[in-house]
């Protein structure tokens, strides 16, 4: 029979085991990139390399100029692309919440639809390439798909529909506010606990995307962290060629190839495990609250 | 009379500071998503790169009587279905395992960690996950040729060109990114069943494992199907980073890891192949709408509360 005390240990042994699979490759990446370059190629990847090395790292910031371009372009992608959002988002769902307002239920299913149906990327991409002429600038790494999502625009407009009396928009009318005055100076306050849910979710997809790049970018200067990465993995070869671009000169006869792919990982998603601690507890108050009403 | 003016002055006083606020969100939903939506008939013509959109031939049907004579078809819609339903029965089973065993271990300090560490690959973007997946599979020196298989002296695989292995590597990497993740809702499920059914059933000699079949599971139920039916409704769409970067755009497993999404990505931007693309596109936007569609009206059937619409 299985008991109680049994089950709880049966528990966290299958858990520990589970937490090893998933932590492993990640670790895997981490012990390469501190890895001999010589050793790397002999051996193969190894959780205990024979030989470490901070070479790749040492490389990195000495050549790295356009990885810290990368980085560049990344931060300023997701830090206005989430300002952005988080805009249009509450601007979009504060009339909707409104019940006096004529058209919320229409403005509802406008908003609602875009859930249901999409059109695809052949006519996206053609729009916003021979239309809007997006390719090869900064637009194209913020504009398409992330700033308005139709869950966030219903998760904040249930948020003020739940949470904010009738009553406070009647007497701040009463006091002569204006609707802007109304929405600047008590709807988008009040919203801060489910518009911080929303800007982590929001600024995680700009951090991590690469498929807007990958659609809308073919120059160098303008690629984010992930879209390098991303054309480094692909191609070998891309980054000594990119890099002697960059002046390296004639030291490229020895790029450490293989550790230095896996430093750059590791920098690119540093940033997110350094935030992580801190962020997961509203990540997980987020997919709740999502999931049970999206 | 002079009333009804004034209540309709006023009611258009009210609506027009409030339409002003949505019209950026508005005006950009417009772009970003009816746009394109309207943009599905160029599946019926023939794009000419220099007549644009409006001005290209019309052909009817024949982007989709080429696209439904390859095998390319076929192929990229069983993919697609098939990896969705392996993800959605293993996925499903992992998630509810996984909740289930954090929820026993409870408020202890190592619940919390090991939560943590099961969450965070969702964290990664794909990219980054075709790096965790090159370092064990690379054939010169990744983990499983080097130190698995070398030691036992067999012959390393050259694993990114090996079909037969693809459909369980795409379906591992899946579940170590998601599984952790979605457990998350099914902890809050588990965490909302009444405490004092548990209890009794402890008085009464139940075992653990009667305690899971016979509460948790039961308990878990609706949040299964509704999560379940949300899933089917997606059937026709899949994660594109996991089909096209993590095999690393190998055409030699086209036939294992093509799926709508890639074909559609391939002819648009590879191939130049609009015309295909599109059609394969508009396949897609239309079956996954049925679906979307279907699978509402039986979640709505089920158990009106957790309905979209």
């Amino acid at each position: 029979m299985l008991t109680s005390k049994k089950f709880n240990r049966f528990a966290t042994i299958f858990l520990a085991i589970l937490v090893c699979l998933t932590v492993f490759p990640i670790l895997l990446i981490v012990m390469a990139s501190i890895t001999d370059e010589n050793t790397l190629l002999r051996e193969g990847y190894s959780l205990f390399p024979s030989k470490f090395s901070a070479g790749a790292y040492y490389y990195i910031i000495q050549q790295g100029a356009m990885i810290f371009r990368a980085y560049g372009v990344t931060i300023f992608t997701t830090l206005i692309g989430t300002v952005i959002s988080l805009m249009l988002t509450t601007m979009l769902a504060y009339p909707m919440s409104r019940k006096s307002f004529k058209y919320s239920n229409a403005l509802s299913f406008f908003v609602f639809f875009t859930m249901l149906f999409n059109g695809g990327i052949v006519p996206s991409y053609i729009i916003w390439t021979r239309l809007f002429h997006i390719k090869n600038t900064i637009f194209a790494l913020i504009l398409p798909n992330y700033l308005v999502s139709a869950v966030n625009v219903i998760l904040v407009k249930n948020y003020y529909s739940n949470n904010v009396p009738d009553a406070l928009i009647e007497a701040a009318q009463i006091d002569g506010a204006k609707e802007m005055q109304i929405f600047w100076k008590i709807m988008f306050p009040l919203a801060k606990p489910v518009v911080a849910t929303i800007a982590l979710f929001t600024g995680l997809s700009y951090w991590n995307d690469w498929t807007n790049g990958l659609y809308y970018i073919d120059d160098a200067k303008l690629y984010s962290v992930q879209l390098l990465l991303m054309k480094i993995m692909n191609n070998v070869d891309m980054l000594k060629s990119n890099i002697s671009l960059g002046g390296a000169g004639e030291a490229l006869a020895q790029v450490p190839g293989t550790s230095v792919r896996m430093a750059i990982a590791v920098i690119g998603v540093l940033p997110i495990m350094v935030i992580y601690p801190f962020i997961q507890k509203y990540l997980i108050k987020g997919v709740v609250v999502g999931a049970v009403k999206g | 009379m002079q009333t009804k003016v004034k209540e309709k002055k006023s009611t258009r006083q009210k609506t027009a500071p409030l339409f002003l606020i949505a019209l950026p969100g508005i005006v950009y939903l417009l772009i970003n998503n009816y746009l394109p939506m309207a943009g599905l008939f160029l599946a019926f013509k023939r794009y000419n790169f220099m007549k644009g959109i409006f001005s290209s031939d019309w052909c009817g049907f024949d982007n989709f009587k080429f696209l439904f004579t390859t095998k390319d078809a076929w192929i990229m819609t069983r993919n697609t279905i098939l990896y969705n339903l392996a993800f959605i029965i293993l996925g499903t089973a992992m998630s509810i395992l996984i909740a289930i065993l954090l929820c026993e271990l409870g408020q202890k300090l190592r619940a919390k960690l090991f939560q943590s560490v099961l969450i965070l690959p969702n964290m990664l973007s794909w990219v980054i996950v075709s790096f965790v997946v090159f370092a064990i599979l690379n054939a010169d020196s990744g983990f499983i040729n080097n130190a698995i298989l070398k030691p036992l002296g067999i012959e390393g695989v050259s694993w990114y060109t090996f079909t037969g292995a693809w459909p369980i590597i795409l379906i591992i990497t899946n579940l170590w990114k998601s599984a952790g993740y979605s457990s998350i809702v099914y902890m809050a499920g588990i965490s909302g069943i009444d405490k004092s059914l548990y209890e009794s059933a402890a008085l009464d000699g139940a075992t653990k494992l009667q305690q899971i079949k016979n509460i948790t599971l039961p308990m878990l139920k609706p949040t299964v199907i509704t999560m379940t039916i949300m899933s089917v409704g997606r059937m026709f769409y899949s994660d594109f980073g996991l089909f096209y970067q993590v095999p690393q755009n190998s055409g030699a497993l086209f036939p294992v890891t093509q799926t709508i999404d890639t074909y559609v990505y391939r002819g648009l931007m590879e191939n130049n192949n609009i015309g295909m693309s599109s059609a394969a596109g508009f396949y897609q936007s239309i079956i996954g709408f049925i679906l979307v569609l279907a699978a509402n009206a039986i979640v709505r059937k089920l158990d009106r509360d957790n309905a979209m619409f």
